[in-house]
Order: structure tokens, then sequence, then C-alpha cells
């Protein structure tokens, strides 16, 4: 139970394919599933697909979210008081998959837990998704998960942080599919002035630990900063300044308008980048 | 009342349980298939640094002496044994009935035990800061008190739901120095504390210790606030053993995240004779849904850090808890408790609002100590024991012998007792606070 299991058996990944076949870094968004509806959030996340979103990362709604910062914390609570449950998020991946841009999940363990984990993955696949993003469960917690994903075939998106240690990057890579999340800083999601220097450190020590992909996330809002990441990055994690688009819109429409600009801003910055490191 | 494994049944379960080694030196990360490490990766480091240093001062002569120092001249260690007969009265006949008191210790409470040891562990490890989670702010006030000690910077955060109910204690937090923050996020209430102390830590780690205050939280947090309060335990059998020769037949305490009760059952956990009881807050009633009894209604999960029992819903949203004593007002327990359970070497019942208040009422009355609310789920817990506990008389046919962890005293619970038993005329609660010499 303590020990990082062996690499998996060969799984396809939806989500590794999809960066290969861009040839460029990719822009990953985050919106969670119920705000300002769930019928909203499906129209949301369908609109950041069409402004240029790559890959979707789709929020779980979750009663203690401690790796979000304010802005995702008022849209989640939100969202729960609206009822939403973690069944919507399957039928919010079943409406919005299929439209070219692979959809991860990001949820809290828990909320997996409860629903049984090897239920979870095979509803998650039946419903189209690529795999999750677990921000509260590091691999050495995570045997069921790790059995589950294979069996299913989807991705396990493991985090990575500045205070990760050589070895525990090179478990986590090894552990994980798909790509590796990096946090560009420590601390919780919320948009940042800077990204600062320390995000491209790890994303080389992550790929020099094993990572054939690694994404970066936490405080990205800006194009210019998307356009910096993405040029030593595989991928441009964008959250909090996503959802306050619809947080500060006067109307659901007003928010998708909000939502395209900025989606659209920031996709045009990441396909700025010229990759040098590569 | 309810089926009690035999002590030969339950000497059978504790040898299974324990292949591994006597129970009361269990060390995590797992407890059975509770505890664990459910947290971002960015804390791992800390975490592994903590566990790293804890081990190194368990073997460092200097880091007992100094604990031990500050036990006896700051806290005022060894704390008492009480015997209470005229409480005991109340209980079953011929039941002798042995408070270990912690009420006493400075600040008020057992949490003093484990603030101090962390605390040292901080100056070793070099950081400055400490960041804390408050309900009742009885953790708060330990934190602030040793933060002031060891010239720490200190941060507390409480939910403002209880900043208004623990006014006194905010004041007090704030009197030593510490920052006391306000969290309006969520149910306003501890759970959300923790939450708003683990972003800190994220961002913070570098400089800043998370000085938990009970033996929830990722590992190596409910091994090492155990043995931060394992000397409750080793105190009261030795002054019982002293006193009257022998051990008790039941060992009782209240469990929130269950600091006061691992603190006194680990010196028993190994001698299957001793049966164990924590009581939890069971509120207005478990068919009522407000309450904390994890153990009556709640299942395993995952919350700020370990897999235990939880209060949740079908989709594993944490449900809010209730209880009168803001200190067990928390929807999950220490994983140690779920694997005593699990294993059936602890009992765990609850105990609503109404017998708490009451217990703490006939304590007040019958020996002159105020309890904590907390404590006082600990004595009503004993009362609904009662005849129970009569048949317990050992082979040498000795009168039934109970144990009680007094956890903390209740001048902070003086203006809620007030209110329930309605006890000043109008406008009660202030002039209460305001009357109080603390």
């Amino acid at each position: 139970m303590n020990s990082t299991a062996p690499r998996a058996v060969a799984v396809r990944s939806q989500v590794a394919e999809h960066l290969d076949s861009l040839g460029r870094s990719a822009l990953i968004g985050y919106l969670p599933v119920g705000y300002p509806t769930v019928d909203g959030s499906i129209d949301a996340v369908r609109t950041m697909i069409d402004a240029g979103a790559d890959v979707v990362e789709l929020g779980v709604p979750y009663s203690d979210p401690v790796m979000d910062g304010p802005t995702v914390q008022r849209a989640v609570d939100a969202a729960l008081a609206g009822g939403t449950r973690v069944g919507d998020t399957i039928r919010a991946v079943e409406q919005v998959s299929g439209r070219g841009a692979p959809v991860l999940v990001m949820t809290y363990w828990n909320l997996v837990l409860r629903y049984g984990v090897d239920a979870f993955a095979r509803d998650l696949a039946a419903a189209g998704g690529a795999g999750l993003i677990t921000p509260d469960l590091i691999p050495d917690e995570a045997t069921d998960w790790i059995a589950a994903s294979d069996a299913h075939g989807l991705d396990r998106v493991f985090l990575v942080a500045p205070s990760s240690t050589p070895e525990r990057l090179a478990s986590t890579a090894a552990a994980s599919r798909g790509f590796v999340y990096a946090a560009s800083t420590m601390g919780v999601t919320g948009e940042r002035a800077t990204v600062g220097t320390k995000a491209a450190e790890l994303v080389a020590h992550t790929r020099a630990a094993g990572a054939e992909r690694v994404c970066v996330g936490l405080g990205v809002s800006r194009r210019e900063q998307a356009a910096e990441i993405a040029g030593y990055a595989d991928g441009v994690i964008v959250g909090s300044a996503l959802v306050r688009t619809l947080l500060d819109a006067s109307d659901d429409a007003a928010g998708r308008d909000a939502l395209a600009r900025l989606t659209t801003d920031l996709a045009e910055g990441v396909r700025s980048a010229s990759r040098s490191d590569r | 009342m309810t089926g009690r494994p035999t002590v030969e049944a339950l000497s059978q379960k504790l040898l299974e349980a324990t292949v591994g080694g006597p129970l009361s030196t269990h060390a995590g990360p797992y407890f059975g298939e509770f505890g664990g490490r459910f947290v971002p990766e960015a804390l791992i480091a800390a975490l592994d640094e903590l566990d790293t240093e804890y081990h190194k001062a368990l073997t460092d002569p200097a880091f007992g002496r100094e604990l031990a120092r500050l036990h006896r001249t700051y806290t005022g260690r060894p704390s008492p044994l009480t015997e209470v007969p005229r409480f005991a009265q109340h209980v079953a006949p011929g039941v002798r009935v042995f408070l270990k008191r912690e009420d006493l210790n400075h600040t008020g409470s057992h949490k003093i035990n484990n603030v101090l040891g962390q605390a040292l562990l901080v100056k070793r490890m070099g950081k400055t800061r400490v960041i804390a989670e408050t309900g009742a702010g009885q953790h708060g006030v330990a934190t602030a008190t040793a933060a002031a000690l060891l010239d720490l910077e200190c941060v507390v955060y409480m939910g403002e739901e209880d900043t208004r109910r623990q006014a006194l204690n905010v004041a007090r937090m704030r009197l030593l120095g510490a920052e006391v923050v306000p969290v309006t996020i969520g149910t306003r209430t501890l759970k959300d504390a923790i939450n708003e102390a683990l972003r800190d830590w994220v961002a913070n780690v570098d400089t800043t210790h998370y000085l938990l205050g009970t033996v929830t939280g990722p590992h190596p947090f409910p091994e090492m606030v155990r043995d931060f309060h394992k000397i409750i335990g080793e105190e009261a059998k030795a002054q019982l053993l002293e006193e009257i020769g022998r051990l008790p037949d039941a060992v009782a305490a209240c469990v929130g995240g269950g600091s006061n009760a691992m603190g006194i059952f680990n010196a028993f956990l190994d001698d299957p004779g001793v049966r164990l009881f924590g009581f939890e807050a069971g509120g207005a009633g478990i068919s009522s849904g407000r309450h904390a009894a994890r153990f009556s209604g709640g299942e395993p999960g995952v919350l700020h850090g370990a897999k235990s029992y939880l209060l949740q819903d079908e989709d594993g949203q944490t449900l809010p808890s209730h209880s009168v004593s803001a200190g067990l007002d928390y929807p999950s327990v220490g994983p140690e408790h779920a694997w005593l359970h699990d294993i059936g070497r602890a009992d765990y019942r609850p105990v609503t609002d109404d017998e708490a208040m009451e217990a703490f009422r006939l304590l007040c009355r019958t020996e002159g100590i105020i309890p904590a609310i907390e404590s006082a789920h600990a004595l009503a817990g004993a009362i609904q024991l009662g005849g129970e506990l009569s048949g317990w008389t050992g082979d040498d046919g000795h009168e039934p012998v109970l144990l009680i962890n007094l956890s903390g005293r209740g001048d902070k619970d003086v203006a809620t007792a007030a209110a329930w038993f309605d006890l000043i005329e109008d406008e009660p609660v202030v002039l209460a606070d305001q009357g109080e010499q603390l």
C-alpha cells in the first residue's frame, strides 16, 4: 500500500496522443461543473473549447477544496449550494467530449472513494472522459486508482511541486500517465502577477526525472504568462482567471462572451510561443 | 446493552491486530486501513522533515529533558488524580471514579502537552512561524501561549462562527500576541479553519510549521500528537497503582478529534482487562442528524489528510457536525480511533447535548469542579455506563474502578452554561464574560 506501483501496462493515453498531435504547447482550461448551473457549465466548457482550449479540466465541486484559492472556492460553493451532484460530472463529461478536446476531471479524492474507485473509472471512461487530475492523492496512496485507471484505460495526472525531492519527482513521473502537473509555485490556485522562475526549473527537473510531458498550472491568468510557459512546458493550465470571467459577469451570456475572449487571448499566447527547449 | 466481547475474545482480536508489536507503540502512517497522507504533494517534503525531526528528537535526551522541564515548571505536571465519591454515587452504587485532572494544566486543558512538544520541534527545525486551527479556542490559546514562550510568530485560524461563540478566547489569543484570522468561507467552523490553515501551510511551508491540535491529519500527526499526550495515561496509571494498587476496570474520555482520549487510552491499550470508552458528541440525538457522532452516523472516508470515519453525504461531501461543545464539533476523528473501533479495542458511544450538560452541572454541584463541556461528555458517558460498570468486579471481588480523563476546565463555558440553565436574568452572556477573572 505504501509503495508506488510500477509503470503501468501499455494503455493508450488520450491526452498524450492529443498533446503530441498539436506539435506545440497546449492550453488546458479549468472550469467547475455546476457553475452557474450544471447546464450553464456545460455551455461554458463548450464555449471554452470553441475559443481555443486544447484540453478541458473539469472540476468536481467539493465541500473542502484545500488546494483552491478564493475564486474557485466561490464558484464551487455556489455549485454545491445549487445542488450539483457528483453524478452531474459524468453527465457533463458526456456532453462536452467529442468536440476535439480531451476531458480530464479534477477531483478531490473522497468523492471518488465514496463513488467507488473502480465504478468512477468505469463511468468516466464510458462517458468519454480521458482521466483524472488528483490534487490530494499522491501516488503512494493511489494503489486502487492505478489499478482502476489501467483497467479502464484512463490517464492519471499527479502533481509535483517546487518542494518535491528528486526521488518523488521520479516516482510521480513513473506513476503518471498523460502528463505530470507541475505546480508553478508553493500555494493554492489563483491568479498571480508573475509565475516566477521556479516553474521552468521544476519542469526541467521533472523531465530529467523521467516525465515525457509536463504541464504547468497555478497562477497563470494572462496571455504573456501563457506564452512564456508555453515556451518550455507541454501545456499551460489556466483555472481561476477563466472562472472569474463567469463570476464577474452580469448574466450567463455575458459570462460566456468574457470567457471566450480570455480563452482566445490565452490560446493566442500559447500558440505564439517558440519552443526553444525541445 | 450492547454485546461486549469477552476479555478472552478481545485478547484474541488484539493478538491478531498486534502481530507487528504492541498497540501502544504502533507507528503510522497506517492504523489498519485508516490514516495515510491524503494531502497535496507540496506538503510531503515538510511532513517528511517533521517525521524525521520528530524521531531524531525522541532519541535525543536533551529534547526529553527540556520537554519534561516545561511539563514540570510551566504546565504544572504531573496533573493530580482526584477520586470523586459524591459524583460516583450517580454513576452506580459501589463504583469508584477517579478523574485525571488535565483541567488543572496551564491554559486549562490537555492541549498544552502536544503544543509544547511540537513547539520545541519547531525550534529544532529552525522555523519561525506557527499556524494553528482552533474550534473552541483551547488549542489556539495553548498555541499562542507556547509561541509567546518560545518567541514564535503565531497565526490562528478560527471559523467566524466560533470567534463569535468564543469571543473571550479570541481576546486571550490576541493578548498573548497571536494574530487570529476569522475564516469566513464554507460553514465558518473548525473544519473550514483547518482548510485555511492547510492553504496557508502550502504557501509558507519553508518558514512555517502547522501546529495541528489533535490526532488527525496526515502522517506523522496522529502518531506524534498521540505520543505527546500519552503522558496523561502513563501518569494516571502510576497514580492509580500508587493509590489503589491495581489497574482501572475501565477508562473513559470524550472524543472530538480524539487527542485527550488517545492520551489516556495509550498506556492501557495493551492491558486487555481495561475496557476503553470514547464518548462522542451526540448533539441533538443521532436520529436528528445534528450531531458529531462519527462512529454512529459516519462511514470511512478521507478528510484533511487522513482516512477515518467521517460524517459525509452519499456523494462524499463533508456534512456539517453539531455539538453544544465546540471542541467536539468536528466531522471526522483520528485514524487510530477508527482502527481501535474496528478491531474492537475501544467502544465509542454518543452522548447528547442534554446528557452532557446535566453531567456538567452534576460535577459542579457534587465535587466543586467546573468541567469543560467537552469533558462533561465523558462524565455523562460514565453515567450512561452506570449499571454495566457494576458487573465488572475483578477476580478478587474489588469494587469496579472507572478512570475518566477530565480533559479541560469550564471557565470558557460559563457563558454557555449560564444561558443553558438560565442562570442570569437578562443579557447574561457579556456580563458573565466580563465578570470572569481569567
